[in-house]
């Protein structure tokens, strides 16, 4: 620790760990079996465990400990071959046994790193990546939740003793903007595994942040503080910078940076300490009587890893090199687990020839229509099958562009096939009827001498210009194709 | 024999119902009268309900009229002691912060009890958080001893062992930590038997040290304790410590099991302190074994010394995370006028704890403490593993031990006001809770004052079979069972 007693000449680097709480997925709570929820009636989803009765005792729930494994395994840490369970002690109304049961000195994940894409120079081009290392990553059991009212203070403990992660990352954060893309990354990873929905609103994620300030070259760490309370990761982005900043701030003014927990508002953008280092707790950590440690044999880890999905930013290389997708439309697909299946699935139908087109359809339209209708795509009636076949009648020339957003729409709005939309609403292209296509061809080439002439000369686009007046001849229903071929042969000919 | 029902074992009152010469709601009737006209003078209990025992046995006596009679303990009338939760009754740990307290549901072992057919009759009196050997510690004032009402009956489970010597329950369960069944066994000249630990589910027994805590029975005989053990033991999902072991036929089995046995008595068992009067009939117990064809052997248990001090580090840290939910917010004594969070924390434990149990808190919270935990806690686990060493590696040589359960006979009430001369009333329990045996202590003769004396027999780890068998070879030859005392 160094104290920065005099104001040092920028520029300054910050130094960021991050403390993540993220709430399993478990169908019952960590220790019991009563069922984890978030909206409930206050204290229904309790039991004599959960409230802690006299002579109540604890159950490690194994699909808990299963995906505590499994986020370790995708973040390439080390499980430790023994779950030990210990006691943190310390009094407080929302903690029903006022020790929370923990992991101590071994944590069941240790090592491993999240991978986080820094922003690029454009929207259009990748940015750096860098992975950062964790510390650790430990199972504890959440506490419920204080509501403060005017004369008293009520507490609800359904919250309480649903299974929740700790995942510590080393201080190796430099900026607000690697804080965000770290917690974006490790967000997504936990759902990509299924391992929580880390709604921030629900508090299924949470996030602490210690942070310091050095002269850039000084190896010592500052002083640290802690701010909490970052409820969204915006959050964590603004509530860091302005940190940054104000620690700046007090070593410009030759002030001392204080050891303390701060409070971010993200409201106000503003920050107050709540307690300093002196208040810090002792709690007497010991391993749990209640719990027996619980062996991780390497069959135990075998089957989990074989449930691991492949992370977005692999699945990122793997679309950019497989399916020559510019960057941008890799930057939408892949950070939605079920929106990059459901472009696989629809490439898989169409051929890779076809995967950006599809990727368009998805990123363009089906975002804007579950955007819209505000589903899951899970819940969405269009199925890939209807998409592929949708690019299929547009690539047939069976219907146009315009046509085909319009049989999009209703596709998703019905479910009904492209086919069928395309005939019940008239949207198919191309009159069949050649003579009357080839009559309103001759006609614009002979109102239009002058840019026959500059097409014969060798002007490609020239064709372009008689195009206009086809289409508007046929009402806009004529093949495109077929305009273009039968242009060319009357030109060719004339 | 005495001709009182309330006197009778188990094995004749159960034949009796069976036969249909005894109805299960003449024996509650019989059991409550009784407690009725001793309770004044021994405080065994905390609370009972008269009506719902009453009905639990006209339940019980329908079922059997029906055909459908449930367990070996078909009718019995079965006392718990007050930190078993028993569904919709009170649960108080004979303690204030708990006064109030009505337990929502049944613990394991209640269940089970249920589930065997036993009339579940009265909570019993112990010391505060059965935490004591003496019953004083109890917040509702101490039980006494039937033999003497002037002294102890032992602790912490001291109304258990009360309730069967005096026939207000036939059977009792208490719970063990250090000593707290079998010590007031012996004092009250009744049978109690601490199981291996995990054999029996800890899920609904108020914890005082989890890693010691085991809950076992009080009987008259010791084929009373193995019946009742059978009903009680067994793997628990409810309780991850509880051990997955075949269950015998505990009665059956001591049919099967004969002996002679090799027997090893621990030098470091008969040393100071030892009362004259337990040592010699102790020696005689142990000439009695020999006389059956026993091989008798000294054997070593080196650690023993640390014994004590090893026990207040492990049972009182665990015990201050234990006692740490009783805070008066979810239920429990809540103090009036607190200023805030704290100040509520503080008056509430401080009006709801009794002294030991306070000073139990403070010493284990001290010995977690940053900077103490290594120091003590964690030196006292590795002492812990040294002494459960000691006892295997006696088990090379022989199959059990008998030593002395106390090393003193029932004292006056108020006669040890210093806690750690109470302490050492444990010295001869405490080794086999650390190293997580079996042990019994079965009544081996009477002091010149008349006042009961134990004998504890330790076994190996789930060995309770063998360990009842050679309890009873001893016990069958005597008759200190159908000694009585005059109430």
């Amino acid at each position: 620790m160094t104290s920065v007693t005099q104001p040092l000449s920028p520029p300054y680097e910050a130094v960021i760990g991050l403390e993540v709480h993220v709430q399993i997925k478990t169908a019952s709570k960590v220790f019991t079996r009563v069922a984890t929820g978030y909206g409930y009636e206050p204290n229904t989803l309790t039991d004599p465990v959960v409230l802690a009765l006299p002579g109540a005792l604890p159950v490690m729930n194994k699909a808990a400990l299963d995906a505590i494994i499994k986020a370790g395994l995708l973040l390439g840490c080390d499980i430790a071959p023994v779950c030990k369970w210990d006691r943190k002690n310390y009094f407080y109304p929302d903690s029903p046994k006022n020790y929370q049961i923990s992991q101590y000195d071994m944590p069941i994940c240790l090592g491993g790193a999240v991978e986080i894409e820094l922003p690029g120079a454009a929207r259009n081009v990748m940015g750096e990546h860098k992975e950062i290392p964790l510390t650790r990553i430990h199972l504890e059991e959440d506490v419920g939740k204080l509501n403060h009212g005017a004369g008293d203070s009520l507490v609800d403990y359904n919250r309480a003793g649903t299974p929740l992660m700790e995942i510590v990352s080393e201080p190796a954060l430099r900026s607000a903007e690697e804080a965000y893309a770290y917690l974006t990354s490790l967000r997504a990873t936990m759902i990509y595994g299924g391992i929580s929905d880390c709604d921030m609103e629900k508090g299924q994620l949470r996030c602490d942040a210690n942070i310091s300030i050095r002269p850039v070259g000084q190896a010592a760490l500052g002083t640290k503080v802690e701010l909490k309370n970052l409820n969204s990761i915006s959050y964590v982005r603004d509530g860091i910078a302005h940190e940054i900043k104000r620690q700046i701030g007090v070593v410009e003014r030759g002030g001392v940076i204080a050891q303390e927990t701060r409070d971010f508002d993200g409201m106000t953008g503003t920050s107050q300490s709540l307690r300093s280092k002196e208040e810090a707790h002792d709690y007497r950590y010991f391993p749990d009587p209640d719990l027996m440690p619980v062996q991780v044999d390497a069959a135990w880890k075998d089957r989990l890893r074989a449930e691991c999905p492949e992370l977005p930013f692999l699945k990122q290389r793997r679309f950019l090199a497989d399916y020559q997708l510019p960057y941008t439309l890799t930057s939408v697909l892949v950070w939605d687990r079920a929106l990059a299946d459901y472009f696989e699935e629809a490439v898989k139908l169409a051929g890779v020839a076809k995967a950006q087109t599809i990727g368009n359809w998805i990123v363009n339209d089906l975002l804007r229509e579950l955007g819209t209708a505000k589903i899951a795509l899970v819940a969405a009636k269009i199925r890939p099958a209807h998409l592929v076949a949708l690019v299929g009648l547009v690539d047939s020339g069976a219907v146009l562009a315009n046509a085909a957003k319009e049989i999009f729409v209703e596709m998703f709005a019905t479910g009904d096939q492209p086919q069928a939309i395309a005939e019940r609403r008239g949207l198919k292209s191309a009159p069949t009827d050649r003579g009357e296509l080839e009559q309103w061809c001759r006609d614009a080439i002979a109102g239009n001498p002058k840019a026959a002439a500059e097409f014969k000369a060798g002007k490609e686009s020239a064709i372009n210009a008689f195009k206009g007046p086809v289409m508007k001849a046929s009402k806009g229903k004529a093949n495109p194709k077929l305009v273009d071929e039968t242009l060319r042969r009357l030109l060719a000919a004339s | 024999m005495s001709s009182e029902l309330f006197h009778q074992p188990i094995t004749a009152l159960a034949a009796a119902l069976e036969a249909g010469t005894l109805s299960a709601v003449e024996l509650t009737g019989a059991v409550i009268a009784r407690t009725k006209a001793v309770e004044p003078a021994v405080h065994a209990f905390n609370s009972h309900d008269e009506a719902g025992a009453l009905a639990q046995a006209a339940a019980s006596d329908a079922r059997r009229a029906a055909g459908q009679g449930r367990g070996a303990l078909e009718g019995i009338p079965i006392g718990l002691k007050d930190v078993i939760a028993v569904a919709g009754q009170p649960l108080t740990a004979s303690s204030r912060m708990l006064a109030n307290f009505v337990s929502p549901y049944d613990a394991t072992v209640t269940m089970r009890l249920k589930q065997a057919g036993a009339v579940l009759w009265g909570r019993l009196n112990c010391d505060e958080f059965a935490m004591g050997s003496s019953t004083e510690n109890s917040a509702f004032g101490p039980a006494s001893n039937p033999w003497d009402v002037t002294r102890v009956p032992g602790g912490s489970s001291g109304g258990s062992a009360a309730a069967v010597a005096a026939g207000e329950a036939i059977a009792t369960l208490g719970s063990d930590t250090g000593g707290s069944i079998r010590q007031p066994a012996a004092l009250c000249g009744v049978v109690g038997l601490k199981p291996s630990y995990g054999l029996v589910s800890r899920f609904g027994l108020v914890a005082y040290a989890s890693s010691l805590d085991q809950i076992g029975p009080f009987a008259r005989t010791v084929e009373d304790a193995a019946m009742v053990l059978g009903a009680i033991a067994g793997h628990d999902e409810r309780d991850s410590t509880s051990f997955r072991a075949e269950i015998p036929d505990y009665r059956a089995e001591l049919r099967a099991r004969r002996g002679p046995w090799k027997l090893g008595i621990p030098r470091e068992y008969f040393g100071d302190g030892l009362d004259p009067a337990i040592g010699a009939a102790v020696e005689k117990a142990i000439a009695h074994y020999r006389g059956l064809g026993c091989e008798i052997r000294e054997v070593s248990l080196p650690h023993t010394q640390y014994c004590l001090d090893t026990y207040y580090i492990i049972a009182t840290a665990e015990a201050s995370s234990n006692l740490a939910r009783y805070d008066g917010i979810r239920y429990g004594h809540r103090a009036q006028g607190a200023r805030d969070i704290v100040d509520l924390y503080f008056k509430s434990r401080a009006e709801g704890f009794g002294a030991e149990v306070k000073r139990r808190i403070i010493l284990g919270t001290y010995v977690l403490s940053s900077g103490y935990y290594d120091a003590y806690y964690l030196r006292a686990q590795k002492v812990r593993t040294l002494i459960r060493q000691d006892f295997l590696n006696a088990y090379r040589e022989v199959d059990a031990l008998i030593t002395p359960t106390s090393p003193i006979p029932a004292f006056k009430l108020g006669e040890k006001s210093d806690p750690l001369a109470m302490y050492l009333c444990d010295i001869y329990t405490i080794g086999v809770n650390l190293a997580g045996l079996p042990a019994l202590s079965v009544p081996c003769g009477f002091t010149g004052d008349r006042l009961p004396i134990g004998l504890q027999l330790i076994g190996q780890p789930f060995r309770e079979a063998d360990l009842l068998a050679i309890a009873q070879a001893y016990e069958r030859d005597h008759d200190w069972k159908t000694q009585y005392p005059a109430l």
